[in-house]
């Protein structure tokens, strides 16, 4: 009798053990704790801290004081940063249009029959596999205004007189920046949008062509919209890699001639390290922010958008 | 990076038998004539020291830097490490290293760093005082980067500087035997240089070395200067506007593409013989002269170095870099580190490592003027007198978080690339880099 009463309150303390576990809740706060953790140690407080900064007046070696909006009122009459504002969002996007005109085309290639189909698609990979600084140096070269092996080899075939000046001009080194930047970003973009394409069933192709679609057709309503799900997740990351993009412009450039090539992420490092006001640096990166939320919201929840992905429209 | 090896140890003999005999060859008796004061600091036991270095420009300097490291660690026990990185991480590293309270004991770091955070710095003024008396004086720039108020915070080590490297040929091609000394001379032997097809080329891009030495030179040589005694903003002023007609005179001689040139554009395009006159520090001769290139190698004949002309305001107005060496206050041997920075402040280590670096260092004091090096080579001798004819950034007011933004942000460099370029003209050019300025120097 007395055994069946203490094993009965071992049951119990069990069930209660076990209930508390098993509740949703807490079971869930217990599963979240370690990568919530992570997140604030990692995302959160250097963000914080970041944004924190710009709002005062830190410098390197000295501790700040709050100072308001004052960082962000100064910056917006300074030229050099309106003017970053401006190459950043020029850069971002026509190196994005490119790149994702230019991916598209690769991954609508790739994904065909072809003859060495994996040595091809391991190819385009490889601008993105050098490292990024190794890729800058070599563009750096060959955009040198003496040394330009572009030039050279346009001189040598007799199409032009005199060496091409790549950085020397604000436009043609925005061009060439940027042109550096989409060879660098086109085998991301074609890769993923690969991968896209190949999850399309092909018997919806095959439906297609038996109901007399041309191939232009079978592109706009099938390929297209089946492929914006992924088209729009890799539009966000494109878009937020071009924007934040540093060692690009720091290697060819340091954002010269003139500024012209300086882009917010430059213009904050250049002020905030090398220049020591951090504060001010801090507010750069900070105001980077707003476009950066502004794009993915855009990409992000219009292109997904189940109707305009069937090329409807808002009601 | 690069650290202490076993086989550097073992030429260390070698070494100081080289660097005692060019002391005793180098005519520096006279310093050592007078009294020696005395300078009593015992590194504290079991020391252990970490330095922080700007990486070598030239292999000598790195070599007999770490030798002379070697041989203070035989001479006390101290240990020492010696870690170098580029110019350019230098100052972030410098900066992290006082901000957080932990990195090396010891950095020779960039310009003004020590006016960045002066706090953290152990005080060396008994150091600088010792290095003074004991060789002939400080000059008057390296007391404006070393002290802050009446307290020695750093001690230049020296300073890396440019001069006007040409092509002797080219230059009696156009008429000249040398650079001239003035400026409307400089711009004749420029378009003289231009119209016989070698154009000179001076760095207008974001450069941090090259562009900001002749960019500041040309604006202080007309009287023009980002501000004044007090720290008010003055580059908007006639003398400004006329170094800026004068610069873009100069400019329409240049090879084109300077405007994106970075550091080490004038070297490619001198050592490839598509310009014939630059400013730079004493590294193109040296990559000649030790260049496995024949033909580069026969260039080093045909180099020549003179000074930077002297404009209106009737002085040398030349900005070259400094590099100070500074002791944190973290530091757990701070005798120790003290000592070692005189150490390497000696004559027998100072003379024997300025040889090594074959003219890329010249001294802060004056007893160095007579090392062998600057006399060996004639070509050697203009570097001599860098620190003594040089300013400093932010001349004529005083070193810190203004002058170092300002400096960062290129706002002397842009203000000539723009007038030179012609995309504005001089006055406008000199009305944005005085907004430019103002913000950093707002009250």
């Amino acid at each position: 009798m007395a055994t069946v009463v203490r094993e009965a309150a071992i049951e119990r303390r069990e069930s209660r053990l076990a209930r508390i576990f098993d509740h949703p809740t807490v079971l869930s706060v217990i599963f979240m704790l370690p990568a919530g953790l992570l997140l604030t140690l990692f995302l959160t407080y250097p963000l914080g801290l970041g944004i924190w900064l710009g709002f005062t007046d830190t410098r390197i070696g000295r501790p700040g004081a709050f100072i308001g909006l004052e960082n962000y009122i100064s910056l917006f009459g300074d030229g050099v940063f309106l003017l970053s504002v401006f190459n950043t969002l020029l850069y971002t996007t026509v190196a994005t249009v490119f790149k994702f005109a230019i991916g598209l085309w690769l991954a609508l290639l790739l994904n065909n029959r072809l003859p060495f189909k994996a040595f091809l698609r391991a190819i385009v990979l490889l601008p993105f596999i050098i490292p990024t600084v190794l890729s800058a140096i070599a563009f750096w070269w060959m955009y040198d205004t003496q040394f330009s092996i572009i030039s050279f080899a346009l001189v040598e075939f007799g199409l032009i007189d005199e060496f091409i000046d790549f950085l020397g001009q604000p436009n043609a080194a925005r061009a060439s920046v940027i042109a550096a930047n989409v060879w660098r970003g086109i085998p991301f973009v074609a890769i993923c949008l690969l991968a896209g394409l190949q999850t399309i069933s092909p018997s919806l192709y095959e439906a297609a062509a038996l109901d007399g679609a041309s191939a232009w057709q079978r592109f706009r309503h099938i390929t297209v919209p089946t492929l914006m799900p992924i088209l729009s997740i890799v539009l966000t990351f494109s878009v937020l890699f071009t924007f934040t993009d540093f060692q690009l412009i720091y290697a060819i450039t340091r954002g010269g001639p003139i500024n012209a090539t300086h882009l917010m992420a430059t213009l904050a490092f250049q002020r905030a390290i090398p220049g020591g006001q951090l504060g001010e640096g801090a507010a750069i990166a900070t105001a980077m922010i707003p476009f950066l939320v502004a794009a993915t919201l855009l990409s992000y929840y219009g292109l997904q958008r189940r109707k305009w992905q069937q090329g409807g429209k808002d009601d | 990076m690069s650290r202490f090896t076993r086989r550097d140890a073992l030429i260390i003999g070698a070494g100081v038998a080289a660097g005692a005999a060019v002391g005793a060859g180098g005519g520096l008796g006279a310093a050592q004539a007078q009294a020696t004061p005395e300078l009593k600091l015992t590194p504290e036991k079991g020391a252990v020291l970490r330095v922080l270095r700007p990486a070598k420009f030239v292999q000598g300097d790195e070599t007999l830097f770490l030798e002379n490291t070697e041989k203070y660690v035989k001479q006390t026990g101290v240990k020492v490490t010696v870690d170098s990185v580029g110019f350019e991480d230098l100052r972030p590293k410098a900066a992290v290293a006082a901000n957080v309270g932990k990195g090396p004991d010891i950095v020779y770091g960039w310009y003004d760093d020590a006016h960045q955070y002066p706090d953290k710095l152990v005080d060396v003024t008994d150091v600088a005082e010792y290095l003074g008396k004991k060789y002939g004086g400080w000059y008057p720039i390296a007391e404006k980067f070393g002290k802050r108020g009446n307290r020695w915070v750093c001690l230049p080590l020296g300073a890396a500087g440019a001069k006007m490297v040409y092509r002797i040929s080219w230059a009696k091609d156009a008429g000249f035997d040398g650079v001239p000394g003035d400026m409307a001379g400089f711009l004749k032997l420029c378009q003289g240089l231009k119209a016989k097809g070698y154009p000179p080329g001076f760095a207008l891009g974001n450069a941090v070395g090259d562009g900001n030495t002749w960019c500041h030179w040309v604006v202080w040589a007309f009287g023009g200067k980002m501000v004044n005694e007090k720290d008010q903003v003055v580059i908007n002023s006639p003398e400004t506007v006329a170094a800026l007609e004068y610069a873009k005179q100069l400019y329409e001689t240049f090879i084109p593409g300077t405007l994106s040139w970075l550091d080490p554009s004038n070297n490619k395009a001198f050592l490839d013989g598509q310009i014939s006159l630059t400013n730079n520090g004493i590294s193109i001769y040296y990559a000649a002269k030790n260049s496995s290139d024949p033909t580069i190698k026969a260039l080093a004949a045909d180099i020549g170095h003179g000074n930077f002309p002297v404009g209106p305001v009737g002085k040398p107005t030349e900005l070259h870099l400094t590099v100070p060496a500074m002791v944190f206050k973290y530091s757990k041997y701070k005798n120790a580190a003290k000592d070692y920075v005189r150490f390497m402040f000696e004559r027998e280590q100072y003379v024997p490592w300025q040889q090594a670096s074959i003219g890329y260092w010249s001294q802060p004091l004056r007893a160095y003027e007579q090392s062998p090096i600057w006399t060996d080579d004639p070509k050697h001798t203009p570097y001599r007198d860098i620190m003594k004819n040089m300013l400093w950034p932010s001349y004529a007011g005083s070193l810190g978080y203004a002058s170092a933004a300002t400096l960062a942000d290129y706002i002397m460099v842009n203000m000539v690339a723009v007038a030179c370029s012609g995309t504005k003209t001089p006055k406008e050019a000199a009305t944005e880099a005085q907004r430019r300025a103002e913000r950093y120097y707002k009250v």
